[in-house]
């Protein structure tokens, strides 16, 4: 296959406005943090610092709940219509605004351009449209008698999809007539931040929406706090672990959305150029920063060496670089930190005898990039095939039978996401039925729609979001107390 | 909860209740075991519990198993092993299953009247209602056991050329700590809406009032009810429920009858629960304290729901 030479195609940056340092939203206004301390937010694709933000204290936290909970009253008995309407708007300005979220989100995560302006930012938008639909219809949503909003919610979010998980977590939320503060990943704070300014410009009545920065202690300070009614957290299993543990014993609700390990299982009779595009999607996404990626494939022992030679064939073209060139397919590696993880259980992979395979590819020379791996000869006992690595690595392995391939699917704590290529229809149910997975991808892989209920089995977390389930974790139902 | 081992051991003659025996003959009384993957074993510890009547002054019923950590984790082996079949088993075949546990008890009512009655201290009229309601409630579940996917589930209409469904799907082996006050009511208010969408279970009986659940394990095994599809254990309730809220294999876990149960913390259960991040059903109540809840009132759809988990298939469109 011959690989075309492009020349650069670097997206604008001048349609982002930075400031050199942003403060907290609470109530309605950017406000200086009391005794937090500041920290710089980098472009993972250059190490340049973008802007310092606040790691909100304790006293920054409590703030902002009390400002969420003084806005509680008149936001919940605000008409379900009404509240509806500032929806829309947010959603209007978000699309209005689409190139300038696209541009800040590549900048501050590293991700490709093409995947910010064409998956992020677009189905941000189409949550709050989604949901702005439902704020005066949930009487009509079989959530139970009587449904109404927890009071103040607290969600921390990963950094990913920072501007999708936020509109994940905010859309269903203040639809039902709950307030939030809503916590940023420590990487990846902008697009919160800039969403701030939206909520400005549509009028959102102040302390609906609070959106603190900072890392693991405020996050914990958020989740833990007495006046938080209802916490949803998007991001590794250690850490929902951790806030089930917090929240056990008292009465808050709580989803989780955690990490996967999904098997991409692949039959000899799929069409393997569309199954190869799949794995690609699949694992090599966003990076492979997906807690739904496709990082186990499983292929069909008859056919694996066809789609090893396709596989590698393809990966050789994929382009890795500026996160803002058009052309690129995979970006930056979101932190240092994460990189070294990556680095660690891929070593880990070679210790244990799995076999490495990286295309040939330069990598620019500031910032954190990791080429495209793909790892033969793993076993299930391997830990490159038991841990979530978040990193564009594949681990394949093969069966020989689908209850083969069943048995190896499901063996993982996890119960996220899972793949199936196959032309016949009968065995994609049959397979559908036997795995244990929130989502189940049938020759297709990493498709997203605020329409679709998105959510793991097992350690994978708990709760739905999106859909009508994903309403249900925000409101409480049956008599008043 | 009262303990009553401190209390006198009135040891009596005891009639069969409720029937024209002559009063000459010495009643064959029974030993009352566990019900584990459709068996009645005795506790492995080979311990057994003194059980009394509820009312002014208690009398000795039985001496019930004490079930042990190995009692309960023999159940979730058993239920792990019973769960792929019952799940499999179609909606239809299900509620047939469940009508049939009600159909069983029917015939068995005058039995279950009179040990809710030594159990609960109710009046005669207040033990027959409370069996009425049991046997009703597994009617009710019966029904929803081919209705609650269409409610919960169904098509989603995404942005796309795309086939797009989620349905709601058993969470898996399901742990369950039945009501204490409630002996037999409460158990089947707890039970039913785990194993109607094929979960299957492990329950720990009404710790001072075993008997009914007891009888209710008889019922099921002369119901149709798959060996392992409900496994039941006796005895201390804050001794087992630890284990069964540490142990990997076990799913969710229902929290109902963690109130009033002295040594046991609800909270300290669900912090142990997450350790592979189970699904809790917390107690009834506000704040830390924990309350039992009527049983008489109609369900509705919460507790099946609880122990559900929703999956979403997502398949292209094209020609």
């Amino acid at each position: 296959m011959p690989t075309f030479e492009y020349a650069p195609a670097p997206e604008s940056r001048s349609v982002v406005d930075l400031q050199s340092s942003y403060g907290l939203f609470i109530n309605g206004e950017f406000v200086d943090s009391r005794g937090g301390t500041p920290f710089k937010t980098i472009s993972p694709a250059t190490e340049e610092v973008l802007a310092e933000v606040c790691e909100a204290s304790a006293e920054d936290v409590d703030r902002a709940v009390a400002a969420a909970r003084a806005a509680f009253g008149s936001w919940s008995s605000l008409s379900g219509a009404d509240r509806g309407k500032y929806l829309f708007r947010i959603a209007r300005i978000m699309q209005e605004r689409a190139r300038e979220f696209a541009v800040l989100e590549s900048l501050d995560n590293g991700k490709p351009i093409k995947e910010s302006r064409d998956v992020d930012v677009p189905i941000a938008a189409a949550h709050f449209f989604y949901h702005a639909g439902w704020a005066d219809k949930l009487a009509y949503a079989s959530l139970g008698q009587n449904p109404r909003p927890h009071g103040v919610v607290g969600q921390v979010i990963p950094w990913n999809f920072p501007l999708l998980m936020l509109a994940w977590k905010i859309a269903p939320a203040l639809a039902t007539g709950n307030t939030v503060v809503l916590k940023p990943a420590e990487t990846t704070p902008l697009t919160a931040l800039l969403f701030a300014q939206v909520c400005q410009q549509a009028d959102l009545p102040p302390g609906v929406v609070n959106i603190i920065t900072g890392a693991g202690p405020t996050g914990q300070a958020l989740i833990a706090h007495q006046d938080v009614d209802k916490v949803a957290f998007t991001g590794s299993t250690a850490v929902g672990k951790a806030i089930a543990r917090t929240i056990a014993g008292t009465r808050k609700k709580a989803t989780l959305e955690l990490g996967g390990k999904a098997a991409n299982i692949v039959f000899d009779d799929a069409p393997v150029d569309q199954a190869v595009e799949g794995i690609v999607n699949g694992i090599f996404f966003n990076q492979g920063h997906v807690c739904c990626a496709g990082s186990r494939l499983l292929v069909q022992e008859s056919i694996a060496q066809e789609v090893e030679d396709k596989l590698k064939a393809r990966l050789a073209t994929l382009r890795v670089g500026d996160p803002l060139d058009k052309n690129t397919d995979i970006g930056a590696i979101n932190s240092a930190e994460q990189l070294e993880r990556i680095n660690t259980l891929v070593k880990v992979g070679e210790d244990e005898g799995a076999t490495r395979w990286s295309p040939e590819c330069e990598l620019p020379a500031n910032g954190f990039w990791f080429r495209p791996t793909v790892f033969t000869g793993v076993s299930q006992t391997h830990r490159i095939a038991q841990e979530e690595i978040f990193g564009p690595v594949l681990s394949v392995l093969t069966f020989r039978t689908p209850g083969e391939a069943v048995s190896k699917a499901n063996n993982t704590p996890y119960g996220l996401s899972a793949g199936i290529w196959t032309e016949k229809g009968s065995r994609i149910l049959w397979m559908a039925d036997q795995l244990k997975a929130g989502v189940v991808w049938a020759n297709t892989f990493n498709k997203f729609d605020p329409t679709s209920p998105f959510g793991g089995y097992k350690e994978s977390g708990y709760g739905r979001e999106g859909g009508r389930h994903g309403l249900s974790a925000y409101v409480t139902t049956g008599a008043a107390t | 909860m009262s303990t009553r081992t401190t209390q006198t051991r009135t040891t009596q003659t005891r009639k069969t209740p409720g029937k024209g025996t002559s009063p000459d003959r010495v009643d064959v009384r029974k030993t009352y075991k566990l019900y584990i993957g459709g068996a009645f074993p005795r506790s492995e510890s080979g311990r057994s519990y003194e059980v009394y009547t509820t009312g002014r002054s208690p009398k000795f019923l039985a001496n019930a198993a004490q079930g042990s950590r190995k009692d309960a984790r023999d159940a979730v082996v058993a239920a792990r092993k019973a769960q792929p079949g019952w799940a499999g088993a179609t909606a239809y075949n299900r509620g047939q299953v469940l009508y049939r546990v009600a159909e069983v008890m029917e015939s068995r009512r005058a039995q279950f009247v009179s040990e809710v009655r030594a159990a609960e201290g109710l009046t005669p009229t207040r033990a027959e209602a409370t069996v009425s309601a049991a046997i009703d409630r597994w009617v009710w579940y019966a029904g929803w056991s081919d209705k609650y996917a269409q409610v919960l589930g169904g098509l989603n209409p995404v942005a796309g050329p795309f086939f797009n469904i989620s349905a709601p799907e058993p969470t898996g082996v399901v742990a369950a700590l039945a009501p204490q006050s409630s002996s037999l009511l409460g158990l089947v208010s707890v039970l039913a809406p785990i194993i109607v969408s094929g979960n299957t279970s492990v329950v720990l009986a009404s710790q001072d009032r075993p008997v009914p659940a007891i009888t209710l394990a008889e019922a099921l095994a002369t119901s149709d009810v798959p060996g392992g599809v409900v496994n039941l254990i006796t005895g201390h309730t804050a001794e087992i429920a630890p284990w069964l809220a540490s142990h990997r294999d076990v799913n969710a876990i229902d929290l109902t009858g963690a109130a009033d149960v002295e040594g046991l913390t609800w909270g300290d259960l669900e912090a142990t629960a997450a350790t592979n991040l189970k699904r809790v059903l917390r107690p009834a109540g506000t704040t830390a304290t924990a309350t039992e809840p009527d049983f008489t009132t109609e369900p509705g759809l919460d507790r099946l729901e609880a122990f559900l988990e929703t999956k979403t298939v997502w398949h292209p469109k094209g020609r």
